[in-house]
């Protein structure tokens, strides 16, 4: 590629054509501050925080969105440069309410950062600030109080999953973002992924905090209360303590869940090969008896929200199987309540999950058994991360453990559903060994890990060929699905994942800037915590987890057995769009 | 039961023409706001149900409908009257008194800004300039324009619709 000969600062230098200002200034060491600005996802050039001065050009120009030319001469922090971003940040701060210190992402929160990277003391404008009400659904709430109109959140869901429910309404200085009609988001077909908040610079977005609920259970005698942490909390949760991108810490995590008080700590990683078997029997069944294909997962409640509004005619295709934690939740109060002898209504089930969309799910009533809900409540990594902080637990220091008996550790397929082609690779792994009727050393299926859009793997075993595809990303799922229907793809199986990079991007994560997300594939890095702990773990197969054998011998019988339709399976709700 | 079916009918052909301008614009890039333009010409304004036919027919979310509905004053989503009545709020309107334009009219036809007359015969608007700065301040009623105007005009004027 041609490089381009310009000069930052003073600085010579030679950058890639089609590099932005931004790109050749971080090059260079040099910091030009970003608000709307989120690579991939959102270039609109639209909060002019960005601006430098070109020479030549007339006006100042947005960093994020223009492209450097051959001899181009940037002045990146003149004194027009930064009276300009100066002036553009008091203005939005004029609109901001100043209670910094009660907010959900103080310390976190890249208004507050680019305020004390700028310098800005005071606030030269005073004027009218708007009052909206805050929006608060089962799993997500919008304050627009706190919204700079970045539209951040519009991009990622309107561009990357294709839901669309919110945009930017009215005009001028009554300009909101908001949904059609201001109605309630819980009304529209919002699948609640939250990649809205972990796309939001500021705290206009943030999840239904359920961390009260799980206090006092924590604290009522009367209460057995049992935890169980997803697949990828564990390659995130570390971000919220200081640790670098990518660092699992599953034992401290572990060591963590207890200190707080738990009863149990088990781990969702069990149930994702409880999974396994269960949707693998229904995959091998499917194609041997002439079933519905392809096989849809179903692991991701966001991505069966976005199914049952917009697809609804594909909901035949959805594997019957709950979700990993619902699975768990389901067994805890049956299998584990019978043979520790603890009544099951005294039973409160805790999912830690890096999703948002796990919040409505546990509340469909169609997951529950007599009355009792199999998981009461479920928490985000940020707001386990907040318990942790609550409890005055120094998380760095703490020593590594396992989970809980009678479940213990769980297996490498396990813990890669927090991946996107995790699961696909999990059955794969036991599907692979039943149809070949042996143990396979095969174990490493890389054609469907990674981060491209749509992965497409055949595989041969015992003498039958499986057509399987994995997409991440809603817009992704919408693309394949459609050539599905339209017959350009024939396929067996089909793992989706409602948020790009699958569950250890989810919209429950910690939240990492855009001056750290612009820079590096955060779902690439995530996921690298993900396969160390598979490749690292002594069993790798979900069907040789001996507390899943276990399982079925004491209780299930066999993976698709009447008991476990009973417990471990479920049916879908067709919705319509904004009835 | 001899329930009137014309209101049936009259729906039935709206839907019908909205379904066809629908088709005409759809794909075209940039269809949106003609499309927006039309149905208001059809419904005499943009409920919700017209709102999602329009988004569900050219395959555009209907958060990104309303965002452009909400966006221009043009475009309503409450019914207008059968005589809409628009004050221009530009400048050089707002500079000549088209406020006291304005209040004068609220009195007139008892209604505020955006309100539609329970008969459903007027309803008022204030709108952004309508580039007839030179006869400021400036209202109109349907296609009608009426430039220059002073508050005494307004009653006169209004009664005119009255009685058509």
């Amino acid at each position: 590629m041609n490089n381009i000969n310009i000069t930052i600062d003073g600085i010579k230098t030679a950058v890639p054509a089609g590099y932005t200002i931004l790109q050749a200034a971080k090059e260079l060491g040099i910091y030009i501050p970003t608000l709307c600005y989120l690579k991939d996802i959102n270039e609109i050039g639209a909060c002019r925080i960005c601006v430098v001065e070109v020479k030549g050009a007339k006006a100042l120009a947005a960093a994020c969105m223009f492209p450097v030319s051959e001899g181009m001469e940037i002045l990146t922090h003149s004194p027009k440069v930064m009276a300009a971003r100066r002036a553009t940040l008091e203005l939005i701060l004029s609109n901001h309410p100043a209670n910094c210190q009660i907010c959900d992402r103080s310390t976190n929160c890249e208004l507050q950062a680019v305020t004390k990277k700028l310098g800005v003391r005071e606030i030269r404008f005073e004027g009218e600030s708007i009052h909206a009400d805050i929006d608060e659904g089962i799993s997500i709430v919008r304050d627009n109080n706190k919204c700079i109109l970045c539209r951040r959140c519009i991009a990622v869901c309107k561009n990357i999953q294709t839901v669309g429910v919110i945009d930017a309404v009215n005009r001028g200085f009554n300009t909101t973002i908001a949904s059609p009609f201001e109605m309630p988001l819980g009304e529209t077909p919002c699948v609640n992924c939250g990649q809205c908040i972990v796309a939001c610079p500021t705290g206009a977005l943030r999840e239904r905090s359920h961390t009260d609920d799980v206090w006092a259970a924590i604290a009522d005698p009367d209460k057995y209360v049992v935890v169980q942490p997803a697949p990828a909390v564990r390659a995130g949760l570390g971000e919220e303590f200081g640790y670098p991108i990518g660092t699992p810490v599953t034992g401290k995590m572990a060591t963590a869940l207890k200190r707080l008080g738990f009863d149990r700590v088990f781990d969702t990683d069990t149930a994702a090969d409880l999974t396994i078997m269960e949707e693998g029997t229904e995959l091998l069944n499917r194609i041997q008896n002439g079933g519905t294909l392809p096989l849809i997962t179903s692991c991701s409640p966001g991505w069966i929200k976005f199914c049952e509004h917009n697809y609804p005619e594909m909901l035949v295709n959805l594997s019957s199987c709950k979700s990993p934690h619902e699975m768990f939740g389901a067994v805890i109060k049956s299998y584990f309540a019978e043979k520790e002898g603890i009544d099951p209504a005294k039973i409160v089930t805790v999912s830690v999950m890096p999703c948002t969309a796990k919040k409505f799910e546990a509340q469909r009533p169609e997951l529950g058994k007599d009355g009792h809900a199999d998981v009461d409540y479920v928490i985000t990594t940020r707001e386990f991360a907040q318990m942790v902080k609550d409890a005055g637990i120094d998380f760095r220091s703490l020593e590594d453990s396992d989970f809980d008996n009678p479940f213990g550790n769980a297996s490498g397929a396990g813990v890669i559903f927090g991946a996107t082609g995790g699961v696909m690779e999990a059955a794969l792994r036991t599907v692979a060994d039943i149809l070949n009727g042996n143990s396979g050393t095969d174990i490493d299926f890389e054609a469907v890990r990674g981060v491209d859009d749509i992965k497409i793997v055949e595989v041969e075993a015992g003498g039958m060929k499986i057509r399987a595809a994995v997409a991440h990303g809603l817009g992704n799922a919408r693309k394949l699905i459609e050539k599905v229907k339209s017959g350009e793809e024939e396929l067996h199986f089909i793992e989706i994942m409602a948020c790009p990079g699958g569950c250890v991007t989810g919209g429950g994560q910690p939240v990492q800037p855009a001056s750290v997300t612009n820079w590096i594939d955060l779902r690439a890095e995530r996921a690298k915590a993900i396969y160390s702990e598979d490749k690292n773990a002594p069993i790798r197969k979900s069907h040789e987890n001996p507390a899943i054998t276990n399982l079925y011998k004491d209780y299930f019988d066999e993976p698709g057995s009447h008991k476990a339709h009973d417990l471990l399976h479920t049916h879908y709700v067709a919705r319509g769009k904004y009835q | 039961m001899a329930k009137d079916c014309t209101t049936c009918v009259e729906t039935q052909e709206k839907q019908e023409k909205l379904h066809k301008v629908i088709a005409e614009h759809k794909g075209t890039r940039g269809a949106l706001i003609p499309v927006l333009h039309e149905a208001q010409e059809i419904y005499g304004y943009l409920p919700m149900e017209v709102q999602l036919e329009i988004a569900n027919g050219l395959d555009v979310p209907l958060a990104e409908v309303y965002g452009v509905v909400s966006f221009y004053t043009r475009f309503s989503i409450n019914p207008k009257g059968k005589y809409l009545v628009n004050v221009c709020m530009g400048t050089a309107c707002y500079v000549k008194g088209a406020g006291l334009i304005l209040e004068k009219l609220k009195e007139a036809l008892d209604l505020d800004v955006d309100e539609c007359s329970e008969d459903g015969k007027f309803s008022l608007e204030a709108c952004r300039c309508i580039g007839a700065c030179g006869l400021a301040p400036v209202m109109t009623i349907n296609e009608d324009v009426y430039g220059r105007l002073v508050p005494e005009d307004v009653v006169g004027i209004i009664e005119k619709y009255k009685n058509l």
